[in-house]
């Protein structure tokens, strides 16, 4: 029992990274019908921010975090305005090439100022708590916790706010919504800047939970944290986030009654059959073809 | 007449990087194939410089003696990017732009096997100084001994072996757990000789969990193996991986000693790492606190260089200069073949790392192995296993 407890609170952790991750992958979705693949690379160069605010600069948790959040957030939003923006009436698949360009550009960007693995210093007391042989650490718990408060702020921001009320506006109906008076270039801006603050800040929790980075960390949790926003119906803020955890158990739970050896074999095939059965994903809904 | 005067200039450019290249008499030149970038810097960062340090003390010394003539030794580095793909194409422009005499390099068996291939097809002599997995001397197809791939460390049956017995007879572990990377063939293969040998020797091994290249989180495997509940872990994963692989298993409550193999050995680990790998052991080519007079020269020389300790990747490229200094000069003449011949030949070589002789029409020297404990951001030498 105890160890399927474990199982699960290690599921929880991993989850929780992977929904912050497509939440930014599922929002620009949502609002451009593009799928931004430079997201991965943006969550790898906020735990780097993290490391030189943390190190460089010698700050406390909570200004690494929020440098870390807004940094990423605004490279996020120079990277909308000047690579994807000229190409939003191109054909898709130019934008889809440019977003890996971008990556590509990020990873071995960091990789030319320093490609050694970095170790993140101990920014927040860690203490390990054991009821009866289950192990809670500290900054377990204050991974799940933070990562559902951020959630919980941004389902805020967008059933709640006027900003929020654009940007559903705009995913619903891209012509319609300009004629309204919804300045579109300036929510999509601001859609950006919160999807890639929250990768940023998944980079930051990531850096703190496995304290060695490197330029090549993104790509692999990046693709998974895709698929969690696929398998959650990509464009749907919630099942982004229920996709996440669903990717974090499965990933686990193979782990744990079968060879390990198996783990991504079994863990995609079950996310495949999932697919066939729900094409669009748990929570999303098919979209009119417009003629 | 433009296009003449543009064809005669083109024409001037052709000649000049001809003869350029057609210089290439007076000098020994060797390449070194690194993994400069990537996941695994150190590695390359530390080739590099023994390379550098090696051909600096033979020039210096007036150049290199083969068959009768003096030469000065060139250097080419290439960057393999920590990946097999690009690890293939560095040997391959080393060996047809560079026109290398021979190759020293990549060192992770992952890079050193796609360029093996290559070395051995062109017939041009490779010696990896640190790939320890069985595969990458022997020919994929036949099992038989490559011609032109050579090492300068012993191989990992040998490591497995070693720690394998280790784990029994010092540490008395009865119950053994293995975690290791499954997609890279250096950790698998060592991983399966060490479960072979401990459960031959009467142990068993409880948990044989694996993960995958550049994996973060251990904690679905590794609570498996709180809940087999081992007296000792064994770890055959490089240095930036261990840190993450310790702290969480610790985390978790599994308090046994961590036993690693020669992966482990960078200098970098002990930042990466900080307190929490104190204590532990792995297996190793030599340990800088317990060297012979050859090996202190070169600790010295080193230091005096760089400034730091060479960790084992610095010392066995030295040493694997070391042999094809030796096998240069005693070859008939400088051409790719002769070369082969003469290393494959040497009767003793006197290296960094113990002394060491190719085995009878194979490129794996026999040697010794060292057990090291990291103490105070050391690595301290433990004991001694003779092949």
């Amino acid at each position: 029992m105890t160890y399927v407890l474990q199982q699960l609170l290690n599921a929880l952790q991993v989850g929780s990274i992977y929904a912050l991750i497509a939440l930014g992958y599922t929002m620009v979705y949502g609002i451009l019908t593009m799928i931004n693949f430079a997201h991965g690379d943006l969550f790898m160069v906020g735990a780097f921010l993290c490391f030189v605010a943390a190190v460089t600069f010698n700050l406390p948790f909570v200004p690494v975090l929020l440098l870390s959040m807004i940094g990423v957030a605004f490279l996020g939003v120079v990277i909308e305005r000047f690579a994807y923006k000229p190409l939003r009436q191109a054909p898709r698949v130019s934008a889809i090439i440019t977003a890996l360009g971008v990556g590509l550009f990020l990873e071995n960007f960091t990789l030319a100022l320093n490609p050694y693995p970095k170790q993140i210093p101990q920014l927040l007391e860690n203490t390990t708590w054991t009821f009866s042989g289950l192990s809670v650490s500290s900054l377990q718990v204050f991974v799940i916790i933070l990562s559902l408060v951020l959630m919980w702020i941004l389902d805020l921001i967008v059933r709640r706010t006027m900003v929020g009320m654009a940007m559903r506006a705009i995913s619903w109906d891209k012509t319609v919504a300009p004629l309204l008076g919804v300045p579109v270039n300036m929510i999509i801006s601001v859609t950006f800047a919160i999807g890639t603050s929250l990768g940023g800040a998944a980079g930051v929790m990531y850096a703190l939970a496995y304290p060695v980075i490197d330029p090549y960390m993104g790509i692999m949790v990046g693709w998974k944290a895709f698929i969690a926003a696929v398998v959650g119906g990509i464009g749907n803020i919630r099942g982004a986030m229920i996709g996440g955890y669903i990717l974090g158990a499965v990933e686990i739970m193979v782990v744990a009654f079968m060879p390990s050896t198996y783990r991504d074999f079994i863990a995609f095939v079950l996310l495949l059959v999932l697919l066939i059965f729900r094409p669009y994903g748990i929570l999303g809904k098919p979209h009119p073809q417009k003629v | 007449m433009k296009k003449f005067g543009l064809l005669f200039v083109l024409c001037v450019v052709m000649i000049a990087f001809v003869a350029a290249c057609s210089e290439k008499g007076n000098t020994v030149r060797i390449g070194v194939n690194a993994e400069m970038t990537g996941d695994m810097p150190a590695v390359g960062e530390s080739c590099k410089k023994a390379a550098e340090m090696a051909v600096k003390e033979i020039n210096d010394a007036g150049g290199i003696d083969v068959a009768g003539q003096k030469y000065k030794v060139e250097l080419f580095v290439e960057d393999n990017a920590g990946k097999p793909d690009q690890s293939a194409s560095a040997a391959q422009k080393l060996i047809t732009q560079q026109k290398v005499h021979a190759i020293v390099g990549p060192n992770a068996t992952r890079y050193a096997l796609p360029a093996s291939e290559i070395a051995e097809s062109s017939k041009v002599v490779m010696i990896t100084p640190w790939s320890t997995n069985p595969k990458t001397t022997l020919d994929a197809k036949t099992n038989a001994p490559k011609k032109y791939v050579f090492r300068a460390c012993f191989i990992d049956p040998f490591q497995g072996r070693v720690v394998a017995k280790f784990a029994l007879e010092t540490l008395k572990a009865k119950k053994a757990a293995v975690l290791y990377d499954v997609a890279s063939e250096y950790n698998k293969g060592i991983a399966e000789i060490f479960k072979d040998t401990f459960e031959q020797s009467g142990g068993k091994v409880v948990a044989f969990e694996t993960y995958t290249t550049n994996d973060k989180d251990f904690s679905g495997q590794l609570t498996k193996i709180k809940k087999a509940q081992p007296d000792m872990m064994f770890l055959p994963n490089y240095y930036s991986e261990i840190p993450l692989q310790i702290q969480q298993a610790k985390r978790l409550g599994i308090n046994v000693p961590f036993v690693g193999s020669d992966s482990w050995g960078s200098q970098e680990l002990h930042k990466l790492c900080g307190n929490d790998c104190e204590g532990y052991y792995f297996s190793t080519h030599y340990a800088a606190d317990a060297a012979t007079p050859v090996a202190t020269k070169f600790i010295e020389g080193f230091k005096a260089k760089y400034g730091t300790l060479p960790d084992d990747v610095a010392a066995l490229t030295y040493d694997s200069f070391g042999l094809l200094f030796q096998a240069l000069k005693s070859a008939a003449k400088l051409d790719r073949d002769a070369i082969r011949d003469a290393l494959a030949k040497i009767p003793k070589y006197e290296g960094v790392t113990g002394n060491m002789q190719f085995k009878e029409g194979s490129g794996d020297p026999t040697k010794s192995a060292v057990i090291v404990q990291i103490k105070g951001g050391k690595f301290v030498y433990f004991a001694t296993a003779n092949p």
